[in-house]
């Protein structure tokens, strides 16, 4: 049932149980972080599953004696501290060693963005989208629901290299439906509109999807793209999608005007020679200890629904 | 794999790659020799005295025993073993630091022989800690060695890995500690010092043992007692070695691992003055 709302972390996780159950070259590695179906996996595949403790520079490490030893690899934690308590292991041990060696080790973070909402500064991830596309060889993927979530995890099957997957720590509902099929050119356009476009990933498409309904009332047509592939997209072909418009809207639930999608999309315009000015919608460089729902805390950084509507109403009557 | 019988041969062979040492320093005075020095006589036992399995014509060789040189700067003593046991040819050996070289002062895969990216301290004790477990699900009767240094083992990650591989019982796993009791800037006591560097192995559930790390006899005996036993527990061979070993004035010098050696000194020190 589609409509059911999901974790990511719960249908990518039954992926790769059901893989386990083919690919005996496949291990899984947690820092002491669960899921129901994590249980699942232990109890089917003793043998291939270590939990490391709350130790995310050890995680980094054993997954690539592992992957060194020829094993796929998935690594397993919340989102900040898979990426950032162990920047140094990743970027010497996958992302470096890569150039020699396949390193076919998958990172899953959970909790991109604000996404563990109450839990405060530590546990938000809003400077990984950054840090991560920084890394050469590492593919930097971010599902907008738990649908793209689960058909990600082809791209695991597809290619041997380091893998970032971004996922939001929330139970929601889908936004796409049983046909959904991972598309290679890493985006998917969601609604068509000729007025303006943004380009979405993660939690933000969802919550850029109502502000294109909002914005539907005034009779404007928003085209929304959602960005899967923060690394690798086909730029010629997202290329071609902008390069109709005079402005490009990025939204994204992490540090802009830092390397971020936002970053992505300034380089392609730049480099296709595009006419488009890209405003950037995102986490400006402050952190904040604010509590709250999700909604409000986007609020403090001017990422409501009714704050970015206003902002594109605002730029586009200044055309 | 080659092997030297006796003890006589193996002497021999340290005293030529303690010379190749200082000699490709001499060539790339921003090698670290000092640290290199105190490691020859262990990584001679290791690769001349039957101690591990490898095949220079295939490094990838999957039944090959894994060994890592966690504490990379000070590795370069590895390059003439490598060189002399057919990994790369001897040649190489001469444009160490050149554009058309592999060796540098921080050795890499790209080098044949060289298992991980070494240079940033503390990766290779979780690294191998996840090869023996790998070697273990697949049965393999491969083992895993890592030698790492006094200053390296302040890294966090280090002791991470320890407590891993204690819990797991991975005792295809042995790391070395080449224990010459300098950091970079001075002794480890006067930085913070290891303390009984053996209690804080064996209460992670590590069997220890410890020699004398320029006696060729007692290592070649302790690693076949090490790679021979039946225990369940990893294993740390620490290793009491010296700084500098084989240069006098590198010796007990607590910044020796930041000297290099004028060009003039390498040339007394190949010509054998100082014997």
């Amino acid at each position: 049932m589609i409509n059911k709302p999901r974790a990511m972390r719960d249908v990518f996780l039954k992926k790769i149980h059901t893989e386990m159950g083919k690919d005996s070259s496949i291990f899984f590695v947690t820092a002491d972080f669960g899921s129901p179906v994590l249980d699942s996996i232990l109890s089917d595949f003793p043998d291939r599953v270590v939990n490391v403790g709350i130790a995310e520079q050890n995680l980094i490490n054993i997954s690539t004696g592992l992957a060194l030893e020829g094993f796929k690899v998935y690594a397993y934690a919340i989102a900040p501290f898979i990426t950032m308590r162990c920047y140094e292991q990743i970027k010497v041990n996958l992302s470096l060693l890569n150039e020699l060696k396949n390193m076919d080790v998958n990172l899953i973070g959970v909790g991109a963005g604000f996404s563990y909402v109450v839990s405060g500064p530590t546990h938000h991830s809003i400077e990984d989208i950054s840090i991560m596309r920084t890394l050469p060889n590492f593919q930097v993927i971010s599902p907008s629901d738990w649908v793209s979530a689960e058909a990600s995890f082809e791209l695991t099957l597809n290619s041997k290299g380091p893998k970032y997957f971004r996922f939001d720590s929330q139970i929601y509902p889908a936004i796409y439906d049983e046909s959904f099929e991972f598309p290679e050119s890493g985006f998917n356009i969601l609604t068509e509109g000729e007025d303006a476009v943004m380009i979405a990933t993660g939690y933000m498409t969802k919550h850029a999807l109502l502000v294109a309904e909002e914005l539907k009332k005034d009779n404007i047509d928003l085209k929304l793209i959602d960005l899967f592939k923060l690394k690798y997209v086909d730029q010629s072909l997202l290329a071609e999608k902008l390069k109709q418009f005079s402005k490009v809207f990025t939204l994204e639930e992490a540090f802009i005007k830092k390397g971020g999608m936002d970053s992505l999309v300034l380089n392609l315009v730049n480099d296709f020679e595009l006419k488009a000015k890209v405003i950037a919608m995102g986490i400006s460089d402050e952190y904040k200890f604010a509590l709250g729902t999700r909604e409000e805390l986007f609020a403090n950084y001017s990422l409501d629904k009714d704050s970015i509507v206003d902002k594109i109403k605002g730029e586009l009557n200044n055309e | 794999m080659s092997k030297l019988n006796t003890i006589k041969e193996l002497k021999q062979k340290a005293d030529w790659v303690r010379n190749q040492t200082i000699a490709l320093h001499g060539r790339s005075p921003e090698t670290r020799v000092a640290s290199s020095l105190s490691a020859v006589e262990i990584l001679t036992v290791l690769f001349y005295g039957d101690k591990l399995k490898f095949n220079p014509a295939n490094p990838d060789w999957e039944d090959r025993d894994r060994f890592i040189a966690s504490k990379g700067h000070g590795s370069i003593s590895f390059y003439p073993i490598l060189a002399d046991l057919g990994f790369f040819p001897k040649e190489e050996l001469e444009i160490i630091g050149k554009k058309e070289s592999f060796l540098g002062s921080i050795p890499d895969p790209v080098i044949p022989g060289y298992e991980t990216v070494n240079g940033s301290l503390g990766h290779g004790p979780g690294v191998g800690a996840g090869m023996a477990l790998g070697l273990k699900v697949k049965k393999s009767d491969s083992k895993v060695v890592v030698m790492i240094g006094d200053g390296e083992i302040y890294e966090g990650a280090v002791w991470e890995a320890v407590m891993f591989a204690g819990h797991h019982n991975l005792n295809n796993l042995t790391f070395i500690l080449d224990h010459n009791k300098i950091s970079m800037l001075n002794y480890c006591d006067e930085i913070i010092s290891h303390g009984e560097i053996e209690k804080r192995f064996s209460s992670f559930g590590w069997g220890t043992h410890r020699v004398d790390g320029h006696d060729i006899d007692s290592l070649s005996e302790v690693f076949d007692k090490i790679f021979n036993n039946n225990s369940s527990k990893p294993q740390i061979l620490i290793a009491d070695t010296i700084k500098g070993k084989g240069v006098s004035e590198l010796e007990n010098d607590h910044l020796c691992h930041i000297k290099s050696l004028k060009a003039d000194r390498v040339d007394e020190l190949l010509r054998g003055d100082d014997k």
